[in-house]
């Protein structure tokens, strides 16, 4: 509508600073809804850290726990199966654990972890989410003849050696991850979930 | 308006090509920009748009509110405060939806208070009004299932006490309630079967009756406080002369109300959520229990004036039909009314004391439902007044008042006692 | 505008208003009340008020809905300072605020098991529960030794005596074909906090069952009048808005 006398610059200038206000309100109106489907108190409820006794599982051993509804892993590594940790670099992805995302930085070592002997990650593929078996004999396996100990994923055949490190040539893309978790004082449990004091 | 659609041609290609196959640019500038509103409206005219708003919110919260809410006599109550602590922000998204419910009311209410006042109900928007009142009673319904949804005490017995009006009627009553219940009480099958009705089958209808709605008002126009057929002075190129294009006009305005009017749901949501027990009723935050009924049991304060209608009346097939001829009362309104002037600027007297004392009844009412009446009359006349004797006269007057209104438009209007003023030929203000 | 529409809109908003206003006075409960005066905003009251509540309350009533963890974080209290003052069950952070007595012990006990307290507040209205807490006198006909005028023949016992001291009723003659009622309350023996004192505390303990209620209103408030402000700057431009684009119509 052209009408004589208007200013259209005030109107285009009412019209857009209007338009902007509105629009950033209607984006913090949008929030709520968005967090709402933020894990609830409940979820983080369950969620909380898990006390896992380990003093029963014996060297070379896996057991499973369960923390958050994920399986995690808690493998007692015998001397040679950490022996076999080393000269595999090359076969790897990421033998020097360089993704940040798939562990803690007190597990960004040799072995993974925070001692050699206990390795503790979450026992589920990164590929698709399938949990991977654990193939804890250093001896020839059928999907591979230079097998030196690792977990072994049903669905789509990747492979990890026994401190969670994926293999080159598989579908899976990271290492096994390892969940934020500290040893108690009586070395007999296993605080999953939390990482130990100073650490992160 | 709607009877001649605008084409638009887009020059984009893409554009173009869409607008051939499904002219979705033309159909909103037909609606919008080409849609001419008579330019007088006044304050009365923004409860239209702010009740399209309002049902927006309703949906839009009512939906993740359903994304955490179980529908389970066993699970109901706490799902209900798992929303409003555990879920992040579910306290919020529960009180728009708890407010939103009570602002529908107030806008609608008004709304057909503005239809009444300024005779839109009358030739030719009859279809208009009609569609309103059914988007009124579905709307009833819709409010009183989601009311049952909490599982509280009040939710329990309100749910008792409404299935049981069906138990009036002869013959199938009892087998009816039951039917309605799937129990022999409100129990986890009622919830089940209201929150399928509250969160998909009323929100549809409610939906499609909108869209007639809209779609009727655009064919005939807007009426105006005036009461004037715009559409009866054109341009030389066929606009109305006392319209303007609804886009931008219009949108403009609209947009300066929902401000005004989202400051006070705001103020509500986080100041008020429970209104003092109006919005939330503190005995819905006990659990439903069959054995134990609330003190003061009455509904809320939207269905009260009914809830009166229905308590005012000492028999029950009776109370019933008297609270259904309340409603359907509102439905004949077009044909009732046989005068020929619109809008009550220019009705006679009778009109003005007769739609005055209408809105006072349903107010007055509204007071005997809700109880405030009973509070009151031992303030007003001594700790040993009859209570129950005092508020049945009170209610009863104003309750032939309200039926009385109805009749009484009729006789007014049909026997020709009305005496109008003359009606301008064009509308005369405008803000 | 005309003067007929202006007039009945004005009638009509005046009726409303009026019902509101007459109504919000009904709402406010039953006569004699004193009113709580709480203030949830209050920190060291909600924090005085949990350690009442954990102390004395705890025992028999539960928090069903109320996690320790909120209680921390909202009491600006640690995890640790909850699990040890307030958490005598046992339970971890995240975990309800359970009463330690099963519902058959409860139900032995006291006839019916305590009720559950999370929505006690929004049920019953704080001032309910501050003139509750204040209104146990001594009384030997009931089983627990107990009676309350706010709840004729409560089934608790008066858990804050010690704090309160003992009340004892004085009887108005009973008129003909009533009984007699309790005119007024007085105390018998001090307890451990004077009467101002033990007015505070109550006040503190309700101000928690407020808050326990409704964890969301310490948020909501604080919250609202930014809503608000932002709306009323955006309706501001609306405002010029419409203004701007009405020069047009004459």
């Amino acid at each position: 509508m052209a009408i004589e006398g208007v200013d259209q610059g005030r109107r285009r200038f009412l019209t857009a600073t209007t338009a902007v206000v509105g629009g950033v309100g209607a984006l913090a109106a949008v929030v709520p809804f968005i967090k709402t489907w933020e894990p609830s108190a409940r979820a983080k409820s369950a969620g909380a850290p898990v006390l896992a006794d380990i003093s029963k599982i014996e060297p070379g051993q896996k057991v499973t726990f369960g923390w958050r509804s994920l399986p995690v892993f808690v493998v007692n590594r015998t001397q040679p199966q950490l022996d076999a940790l080393k000269g595999e670099d090359s076969r790897l992805k990421d033998p020097n654990s360089d993704n940040t995302d798939q562990q803690p930085t007190f597990a960004k070592n040799g072995t993974r972890s925070l001692k050699p002997e206990w390795l503790i990650v979450i026992g589920i593929c990164t590929h698709l989410g399938c949990v991977p078996d654990y193939f804890g004999e250093l001896k020839p396996e059928p999907f591979d003849p230079d097998w030196k100990g690792g977990f072994y994923c049903p669905c789509h055949k990747s492979r990890y050696d026994l401190a969670g490190r994926v293999f080159q040539g598989v579908p899976a893309p990271a290492n096994l991850q390892v969940p934020p978790y500290k040893f108690m004082d009586d070395n007999k449990h296993v605080m999953i979930g939390v990482s130990p004091q100073g650490a992160a | 308006m709607a009877t001649a659609p605008i084409r638009i041609q887009p020059k984009n290609r893409i554009l173009a090509w869409i607008e051939d196959r499904l002219p979705i640019q033309s159909f909103l500038a037909t609606h919008t920009s080409e849609y001419y509103a008579p330019k007088n409206f006044n304050l009365w005219y923004y409860f239209g748009s702010l009740a399209l708003l309002v049902l927006v919110n309703q949906i839009v919260t009512g939906i993740f509110l359903t994304m955490f809410y179980k529908p389970d006599a066993a699970q109901a109550f706490a799902s209900v405060e798992y929303i409003m602590r555990d879920v992040d922000w579910g306290w919020l998204i529960r009180y728009m939806h708890e407010v939103g419910a009570s602002m529908f009311f107030i806008v609608v209410y008004l709304h057909m208070f503005r239809g009444l006042m300024y005779g839109s109900y009358k030739k030719p928007r009859e279809l208009v009004w009609l569609l309103g009142m059914l988007i009124f009673l579905a709307l009833m319904a819709e409010a009183f299932m989601g009311y049952v949804l909490p599982w509280g005490n009040m939710s329990f017995w309100g749910a008792k006490v409404i299935i049981s009006l069906f138990g009036a009627i002869p013959v199938v009553g009892d087998a009816l309630v039951q039917w309605i219940m799937g129990d022999y009480v409100p129990a986890d099958a009622t919830l089940n079967r209201f929150f399928a009705l509250h969160v998909i089958a009323l929100p549809l209808v409610l939906l499609l009756l909108v869209v007639l709605h809209l779609a009727a008002l655009h064919e005939v126009g807007s009426n105006n406080p005036d009461g004037v057929e715009i559409k009866d002075k054109k341009t030389p190129e066929g606009k109305p002369l006392d319209g303007i294009p609804f886009h931008p006009y219009y949108t403009v305005k609209d947009l300066f109300g929902v401000g005004f009017f989202l400051i006070l749901c705001a103020f509500l949501i986080f100041f008020q959520p429970t209104l003092g027990g109006w919005f939330l009723e503190p005995d819905n935050f006990i659990p439903a229990n069959n054995l134990v009924t609330p003190e003061h049991i009455k509904p809320v304060w939207y269905f009260t004036p009914f809830y009166a209608m229905l308590r005012m009346i000492p028999a029950k097939l009776p109370g019933v039909i008297t609270m259904f001829v309340g409603i359907i009362a509102l439905f004949l309104v077009p044909w009732l009314d046989r005068g020929r002037v619109k809008s009550v600027r220019y009705r006679g007297l009778g009109y003005k004391i007769g739609l005055g004392l209408f809105v006072i009844s349903f107010v007055m009412l509204g007071a005997v439902g809700a109880g405030v009446t009973t509070e009151v009359i031992p303030q007003w006349f001594g700790a040993n007044a009859d209570v129950t004797t005092i508020e049945n006269a009170f209610g009863r007057f104003w309750l032939a008042i309200y039926l009385l209104s109805f009749v009484g438009l009729w006789a007014y209007t049909y026997f020709g006692f009305e005496k109008t003023k003359p009606v301008p030929e064009r509308v005369t203000t405008h803000d | 505008m005309t003067k007929p529409s202006l007039l009945i809109a004005r009638a009509a908003l005046a009726a409303l208003a009026c019902l509101f206003f007459a109504s919000t006075a009904a709402a406010g409960e039953g006569e004699g009340m004193e009113a709580a005066n709480t203030h949830i905003d209050n920190i060291s009251s909600l924090q005085s008020g949990a350690r009442l509540y954990f102390n004395y309350c705890s025992g028999c009533h539960s928090l069903k809905y109320m996690r320790y963890s909120r209680i921390a974080e909202d009491l600006k209290l640690s995890d640790d300072e909850v699990l040890k003052n307030f958490a005598f069950t046992g339970a971890k952070i995240g975990e309800m605020a359970m009463s330690n007595m099963p519902e058959a012990d409860a139900e032995k006990f006291f006839g019916k098991a305590p009720p559950d307290l999370s929505l006690e507040a929004r049920a019953k209205g704080p001032d309910w529960i501050y003139n509750y807490l204040k209104s146990f006198y001594i009384d030997s006909t009931r089983p627990s030794g107990w009676n309350n005028t706010v709840f004729p023949n409560v089934s608790m016992p008066n858990v804050l005596w010690e704090l309160q001291g003992v009340q004892h009723a004085d009887y108005a003659p009973a008129k003909p074909g009533e009984d007699a009622h309790v005119e007024k309350l007085e105390l018998a023996s001090k307890g451990t906090l004077s009467p101002t004192q033990y007015d505070d505390a109550v006040r503190d303990l309700t101000t928690f069952l407020q808050y326990v209620g409704e964890p969301a209103a310490l948020k909501r408030e604080s919250m609202g009048i930014w809503v608000v402000l932002y709306l009323a700057f955006f309706t501001f431009l609306a405002y010029l808005l419409k203004h701007e684009f009405w020069k047009d119509v004459h």
